[in-house]
């Protein structure tokens, strides 16, 4: 039995696949059979999305293959020593495997005024539903973060006819994922598009009018932006509170070796919750991504059939802002050497990130290529001469 | 209503019906079809839904738009007549098409 919501429902679906022969049970939280999360800071953000094309498989499909879905129900306790789970209805339900996939809350301001009504926060659909409510023409919208959720909000925003300011901590955008190349890129795309983007800006509370609703956010060099809407988004950590009070180890995140099982060979953990091993890392790390969450599901799934294969995934990431897609493989942040192929300038262009004469990464813009090239060198490992990668006569595909 | 047959590489065939709007990919993954991943979900961003068509249903289809194309070029078992499922459209005249899948996804 097993829980939650896109790295369960793939684990569910690859055991349907592989014709499991036991029973599942998949318990959320959430009123809804497993779904996308991209989209909501994406097309179902802008209305272009029904709800039903979010779900990752028909309810009807797993229940056709034997297991059960219990939505709308938390998993509140985990005894170990008897093998059930404690449920919000107070129902308890045995297990013999049990699957942590209980995801990440959102990261919330600490700051004076930061619970007025008017400011969200994007993590499920009643969100994206709550927000989208309110992103009416001409409002003014601030958003905390100008991280890939927060800039894809104001892309879709400015669409939408709001005036729309990025208030960001750092001194650029999506710092945390990527390198400087792709954050000036980016930072330049939203200013075009009409966007106040303000970097090294620190939120450090919120102002409200008379009827509570926020109206301004406070920012440390002492000014005031007045506002209709907030977005907060500031990052997520990891959702581990049901597995640190069943006593399993924990460390921002659930610690789950290659095989994804936990401290207890009886538990699994899959997905945003976890941090795990990777051989394309050389401490454990937590990824937030759809590719960690479905890759770790499929290795759960061998784990759970007795057919257990190490987790050796490649990290990838994509974000859509504007005309423009984001794709992105393995990971940049301990490189030596960049190499960018192509010129931003014609909204076409890849930075290639190298370790010792290794590709590590690859962060390609409205370059497909680039990115399915970067997938296949950086799984290998193998070593690629940096002047080709960044002239225009070698074909990429030639270096694979 | 009608009814598309995908074939895995080791030649299983799964015999499903779809109605006319899904995308090729999500006929698949709405049957549990193996054989494609979709890890994306069909932002054409993964490359993970690669699947191959008859040649006389690849005529029908339309073409792979440029980005579809750069992401289809690196695909293992690239063939003519490939495309990513989540790009292909399907009609009421797709009623008794057959895809094939590859061995492996991107
Ligand atoms: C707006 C947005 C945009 C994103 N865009 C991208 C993108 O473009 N590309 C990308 O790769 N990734 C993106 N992501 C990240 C991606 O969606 C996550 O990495 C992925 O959903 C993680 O899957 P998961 O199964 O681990 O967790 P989740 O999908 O968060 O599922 C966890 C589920 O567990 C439930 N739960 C938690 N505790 C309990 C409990 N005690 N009892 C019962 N249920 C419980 C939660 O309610 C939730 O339904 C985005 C995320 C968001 C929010
Ligand atoms: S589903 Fe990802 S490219 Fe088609």
């Amino acid at each position: 039995m097993r829980r939650s919501s896109l790295a369960a429902g793939t684990l569910l679906t690859t055991l349907i696949q592989k014709q499991w022969p036991h029973e599942a049970v998949l318990i959320s939280d959430e009123p809804l059979p497993p779904y996308q999360r991209p989209p909501l800071s994406k097309d179902y953000l802008a209305g272009k999305t029904a709800r039903e094309s979010l779900y990752l498989r028909p309810h009807s499909m797993y229940e056709n293959a034997g297991h059960r879905l219990r939505l709308g129900e938390r998993v509140e306790r985990i005894d170990r020593v008897n093998k059930t789970v404690e449920l919000s209805d107070q129902s308890t339900l045995g297990y013999d495997r049990l699957v942590l996939a209980t995801g990440a809350r959102v990261r919330r301001l600490n700051a004076p005024g930061a619970d007025l009504e008017g400011i969200h926060y994007l993590r499920d659909i009643a969100d994206t539903d709550a927000l989208r409510s309110q992103l009416s023409p001409g409002q003014r919208l601030v958003i905390v973060g100008g991280g890939y959720i927060g800039l894809e909000v104001a892309a879709i925003a400015v669409k939408g006819g709001l005036k729309v300011t990025v208030l960001e901590a750092a001194g650029r955008v999506m710092q945390r994922v990527t390198g400087p190349e792709i954050s000036a890129f980016f930072l330049a795309k939203h200013r075009d598009a009409g966007e106040e983007v303000r970097l090294d800006t620190s939120v450090i509370g919120f102002e409200a009018d008379d009827d509570g609703h926020v109206a301004g956010v406070a920012v440390a060099d002492g000014s005031t932006v007045p506002v209709d809407v907030v977005l907060v988004a500031v990052g997520i950590t990891p959702e581990t509170a049901l597995a640190e009070s069943a006593g399993l180890p924990c460390d921002d995140g659930i610690l789950v070796d290659e095989y994804v099982r936990s401290g207890d060979p009886a538990i699994l953990a899959i997905g945003d919750c976890t941090r795990h091993r990777n051989v394309f890392f050389e401490q454990p790390q937590r990824m937030e991504s759809v590719a960690n969450a479905v890759d770790q599901a499929r290795t759960a799934a061998a784990t759970l059939m007795g057919d257990d294969k190490p987790y050796d995934a490649v990290p990838w990431f994509w974000s859509n802002q504007y005309d423009v897609r984001l794709q992105m493989v393995g990971l940049s942040k301990d490189h030596d050497e960049r190499v960018v192929r192509g010129n931003p300038r014609d909204g076409a262009f890849a930075v290639f990130y190298m370790r010792e004469g290794h590709l590590v990464a690859v962060d390609a813009v409205n370059l497909p290529i680039a990115f399915m090239v970067g997938k296949k060198l950086v799984y290998q490992h193998r070593d690629v001469d940096a002047e080709a990668l960044s002239d225009p006569d070698i074909e990429l595909k030639s270096l694979v | 209503m009608g009814k598309i047959t995908f074939i895995e590489h080791d030649g299983t065939e799964h015999v499903v019906e779809f109605e006319a709007g899904a995308s090729l990919m999500q006929v698949a993954v709405n049957n549990a079809v193996p054989g494609i991943d979709a890890d994306c979900g069909g932002e054409c961003a993964c490359g993970t839904c690669h699947v191959i068509l008859a040649q006389e249903w690849f005529a029908k289809t339309g073409t792979p738009g440029p980005d579809e194309e750069q992401m289809l070029s690196m695909t293992p078992e690239r063939a003519e007549s490939s495309r990513l499922g989540c790009q292909v459209q399907t009609t009421e005249a797709m009623d008794g098409m057959t895809v094939r899948l590859p061995e492996f996804q991107m």
